[in-house]
């Protein structure tokens, strides 16, 4: 009885004082957080993908508090409804932008790209460019070992084994852009988001002289210009024998795909187009022309 | 040129060495085989059934661990497993029964080796943690050691006794004078063949000492770590047995008996376990003798060569951490 | 016997063309020559298409501080200038000449009497050496002309010159110092004379017995040079280790030789540097070895820079049905080409074709720490912590580990039991790292 009584005292006492003494020390070495990063924090994703640009959400929130505007904070996964609720929170005014979306400009399967040589070193796409060009006779094309599909966070791209290139999910891509640093051969280009995911672009990003860019890949940008003289938008332009369609002036008419000789722009999500039926075409486009100016 | 006529392009360099895992496993399992047939002379068929078991339940739970729960492909052949199973029976009485080795398999493959990620990513060397996790689970059916020769055709059912650490320990606590004691144990001939009760592997030090000695030139480990241990060992109790004679054993008895020549040639010295530099080497060697001369000298344990390993283990990290090797051109200057 | 003490590995020798002597190689078709193959900045071009050319005229000269000329290797017409792949895959800028005939320069004395460097000055030899555009020929193809002018405050008093050869199968530095003994001394004495010393070594390892017993004695008559003879063990021909292993000297972390008084070239250079200096002859052409075990014969080919390697395969017999790899060097420091119709570089020492049994990489398992990776690290550095930081893209890490020291000999690959791409993760590392240093700036 006695034991019980003495071990429950001195228990209690040793309880107590640590308590104390951690309160203490707690109250010591405190350091002053403002609870706005705590709120802020609570309204970001949680992802830590690194998309905004900061280490971690965490990160971004404490940025956010100490930023004098919020004009050059966006945090990519949440988008404008989140950085709206973010501005709510801190009483500013949040900086809008565009969804975007990640867009992989290769469409060099093994089809279209002959494999020259066989690459046999550690397996990651930084690591083979830091070799050479790449087991195709493209130097510029996607080297297709991965490394984007490694650092996405949000599951949503994959290397299509049938072409050895990655695919965009677009429902889960959250354009953090993480696939777009981790791509050595900057590939990969965060593009406007348009209605129904509609793509219009470029899948390719070789630079070479046409005919070395067509010996290298069937569907290989040859820069041959006839995508620009068929653009009524003023979309196109091509640099070093390369096309590219600005995202924000592209009205999504698809007249330079028929036009390409090489298939090297794609469209994605669109309806098909009736067999060689111009006119049909034409009122297509116009549609979706009303459509995306209504928009 | 093979596969569809293509050249292949590789970062140099493109020639390689021939050593492998695989190889150096297999020299490891070599290099135990006399002390098993030390075992197999004086244990007879207990150290067969224990090792048996001991080999068969890791490679067993090393597959399914990595097939199921991992979802890796087994790499059952690179022999680690087996090895872990030999050093894991070898530490161990010959009598212990099949599902307690089958335990400490788990334990050990399990536990202490897959749950890190398997080869090379465990900190503790998994035998050992396997081997600690009976002695403390089940001390009675660890600590009672059938008798070399006598139990040569019995398993569970083997007459036991103590081994002459646990004759010093029990002993000197009594009070009994170290003559008297002396005359308990067997002699020190006796003991280096390894005609005495004991782990089914630790027995004896000749056979030990011919594996090492092979391990040795086969350049599998180097000696920087059983030789500080043994010489720590040797110098650590010869210190204490010149101050007190009466209290303490010579350090030629503390060599020979119990698992320290197990322990500093094939416990200590597994790679994955151990620090990377010589001094590293060194300084963990120190600490294992020194450790295991506390708990044998002044603990409640006769044997610590067990614990000390475990508790080394932990310091690698922090020994590779700041024993760094000499770089090339990093301090000396010439004009 | 001297070598040096730290780390290093013994790879098999397989010197396998050793036993043949330097034969010349017939001409390209066309001639492909990079503007880039030395360190530093790409050469200008000074010819336009339709120009037509000599043998050893001046095609595209040094633009920087760090650059080489480059003289035409044949005789023939500038058919165009655009960029064509390199080692590398990618597309670089090169002169293609179709040849036609083989006009020399009549400024090039092509007799074969030995000439004597009498009365020339340092300054004249340094100033021929950049004139003809030589470089080192050992691998890294510094230019020649920058190495040894020894740069204001420092003093040189040993050039230790690298007979060593130590990457296996290669033998071009081999037959040279059999074949050009005096040529390569008279050389020596050139560059001797440009750095100022009294004093040169020619290291030699033991696995070539005859070139020692031959350099050692002509260099009898050469009073300053002695022949050393080491101990095998790669990677000896790195500089660093050369002069540590000569010397007792250790050149401090990213330091250069300069700093410990010793600047080395390699035996091949010593000869180009004869040549240009006294033969009045540019750096257009080198002694490549073509080797491989499965070869039907190897050879050592005098060869034009820019004749396309598959000409000098063809030479031996063609690629042999189980070839998977053709290598630029040698089989520890050497590039694999992903093509064959690259040319023949200033850079190129041997053309080494491999089956994928020899060269093919295996299952890289874990790291089992062993540590056979730190102990044959020449450097002192640990490869095993490098590619587990590499992995995680931990670069700053990398840095304060001294990523930066590793001199890519390969070691830490070709020892690992667990066969792990160490020095894939070490190489990208090291790029990192001098990224993020160039961004400091």
């Amino acid at each position: 009885m006695n034991t019980i009584v003495i071990t429950i005292i001195s228990l209690s006492v040793i309880g107590s004082l640590s308590g104390v003494i951690l309160f203490l020390i707690a109250q010591k070495f405190k350091v002053f957080e403002d609870p706005r990063i705590d709120d802020v924090e609570g309204i970001l994703p949680g992802a830590n993908c690194g998309g905004c640009g900061f280490p971690g959400c965490r990160g971004f929130a404490d940025a956010c508090v100490k930023a004098e505007s919020l004009d050059l904070m966006f945090c990519p996964v949440g988008g404008n409804d989140g950085m709206v609720k973010v501005a709510e929170a801190l009483g500013r005014v949040a900086a809008t932008k565009d969804p975007t979306v990640a867009v992989v400009r290769c469409a060099g399967s093994p089809d279209h790209r002959r494999r020259t040589n066989r690459y046999d070193s550690a397996m990651t796409c930084e690591i083979a460019s830091g070799l050479y060009s790449g087991d195709t006779a493209c130097s510029f094309g996607c080297l297709g070992l991965g490394d984007c599909t490694v650092v996405c966070t949000f599951d949503a791209i994959h290397m299509n084994p049938v072409t050895l290139l990655p695919e965009v999910d677009d429902a889960k891509c959250t354009s953090c852009g993480a696939c777009v640093k981790a791509c050595p051969k900057m590939i990969i280009e965060l593009r406007k988001k348009n209605k129904k995911d509609r793509k219009i672009y470029v899948s390719c990003i070789n630079m070479d002289k046409g005919a070395s860019a067509k010996k290298a890949c069937s569907v290989a940008c040859i820069g041959c210009k006839a995508c620009l003289k068929a653009c009524e938008y003023d979309a196109i332009t091509i640099e070093n024998f390369l096309a590219y369609i600005d995202p924000v002036k592209c009205k999504l008419c698809r007249k330079c795909v028929e036009v390409c000789p090489t298939d090297s722009i794609q469209e994605i999500n669109f309806p098909p187009r009736k067999k060689a039926d111009v006119e049909v075409a034409v009122t297509e486009t116009q549609a979706n022309k009303t459509i995306m100016e209504g928009f | 040129m093979s596969p569809n006529n293509l050249l292949t392009v590789s970062h140099s360099p493109h020639v390689f060495g021939s050593e492998s895992v695989q190889k150096i496993m297999y020299r490891v399992l070599l290099a135990m085989v006399p002390a098993f047939a030390v075992s197999l002379i004086f244990f007879g068929v207990g150290a067969l059934i224990v090792t048996g078991v001991a080999v068969v339940s890791c490679l067993v739970f090393e597959y399914l661990i990595a097939r199921f729960l991992l979802k890796v492909k087994p790499t059952l052949w690179d022999g680690s497993a087996a090895v872990t199973g030999v050093l894991l029976a070898f530490n161990v009485p010959s009598n212990l029964p099949v599902w307690m080795i089958v335990v400490g398999s788990l334990v050990a493959i399990g536990i202490a080796k897959m749950s890190f990620g398997g080869l090379g990513k465990n900190p503790f060397n998994p035998a050992l943690a396997g081997r600690i996790f009976l002695l403390v689970s089940f001390p009675v059916q660890m600590t009672s050691w059938p008798k070399a020769v006598e139990s040569r055709f019995a398993y569970l059912d083997a007459t036991t006794g103590a081994t002459p650490l646990g004759i010093m320990k029990e002993g000197l606590k009594n009070g009994q004078p170290m003559v008297d004691l002396l005359k308990d144990i067997p002699d020190y001939g006796q003991m280096f063949l390894g005609n005495m009760s004991g782990s089914l592997g630790e027995i004896s030090a000749l056979a030990l000492l011919l594996g090492g000695l092979y391990l040795l030139i086969k350049k599998v480990i180097t000696w920087h770590i059983p030789v500080s241990i043994l010489s720590t060992v040797v110098l650590f109790t010869g210190l204490m047995w010149l101050i007190n004679p009466d209290k303490f054993a010579d350090p030629l008895f503390h060599l020979l008996a119990g698992g320290v020549i197990l322990g500093a040639i094939f416990m200590a010295t597994d790679m994955v376990t151990s620090p990377m530099t010589p001094v590293g080497q060194i300084i963990f060697g120190v600490g294992i003798g020194l450790i295991t001369c506390l708990i044998r000298l002044f603990g409640a344990y006769p044997e610590g060569v067990s614990f000390a390993i475990l508790i080394m283990n932990a310091f690698v990290p922090l020994i590779d951490k700041y024993v760094k090797p000499k770089r090339f051109g990093e301090v000396v200057k010439h004009g | 016997m001297r070598t040096f003490p730290k780390g290093g590995v013994h790879p098999p020798g397989l010197k396998i063309a050793s036993g043949s002597a330097i034969s010349l190689l017939s001409l390209p078709e066309i001639a492909c020559i990079h503007l880039s193959q030395h360190l530093g900045a790409p050469a200008q071009p000074v010819v336009a298409k339709g120009d037509a050319v000599k043998v050893g005229q001046l095609i595209a000269e040094v633009s920087g501080f760090v650059s080489a000329n480059i003289h035409s290797p044949v005789s023939g017409i500038i058919q165009k200038i655009e960029p064509a792949p390199d080692a590398s895959g990618y597309a670089k800028p090169a002169i293609f000449i179709e040849v036609s005939g083989d006009e020399w320069l009549e400024s090039i004395d092509r007799t074969p009497v030995l000439a004597k460097p009498n009365g020339i000055t340092g300054d004249e030899i340094i100033a021929k050496v950049k004139e003809m555009g030589i470089v080192g020929l050992g691998g890294a193809t510094f230019p020649s002309h920058v190495k040894i002018s020894v740069p204001k405050g420092k003093k040189a008093d040993i050039l230790i010159i690298n007979g060593v050869e130590c990457e296996p199968y290669l033998t071009s530095d081999h037959r040279l110092m059999l074949e050009k003994g005096e040529e390569i001394l008279t050389g020596i004495q050139l560059l001797m004379r440009a750095l100022g010393v009294e004093r040169a070594v020619i290291g030699i390892e033991r696995n070539k017995p005859d070139a020692i017993r031959h350099l050692a004695g002509l260099a009898a008559g050469y009073p300053g040079i002695t022949v050393c003879a080491l101990k095998v063990k790669y990677p000896q021909g790195g500089e660093k280790q050369l002069i540590k292993a000569i010397t007792g000297r250790e050149v401090p972390s990213l330091g250069l030789p300069i700093e410990v008084g010793a600047v080395v070239h390699n035996v091949g250079t010593a000869f180009a540097v004869y040549e240009a200096v006294l033969k009045n002859k540019p750096l257009f052409e080198r002694v490549v070895t073509v080797t491989g075990k499965n070869l039907a014969h190897t050879a050592n080919f005098q060869v034009r820079i820019g004749t396309p390697v598959i000409q000098l395969i063809d030479a031996v017999g063609g690629l042999p049905g189980n070839a998977a790899k053709v290598i630029n060097g040698g089989p520890m420091m050497g590039k694999a080409l992903p093509m064959l119709g690259v040319p023949v570089t200033k850079g190129t020492s041997g053309i080494l074709i491999m089956s994928d049994q020899e060269s093919a990489r295996k299952q890289s398992m874990n790291c089992i720490r062993c540590s056979r990776c730190s102990s044959a690290c020449p450097m002192g550095l640990e490869p095993y912590l490098l590619m587990s930081l590499g992995e995680a893209k931990r670069w700053e890490d990398m840095e304060s580990e001294h990523t930066l020291d590793c001199m890519e000999c390969g070691s830490c690959s070709y020892t690992c039991p667990s066969h792990r791409p160490l020095l894939d993760y070490i190489r990208i590392g090291k790029s990192n790292v001098n990224r993020i240093i160039r961004a400091r700036k």
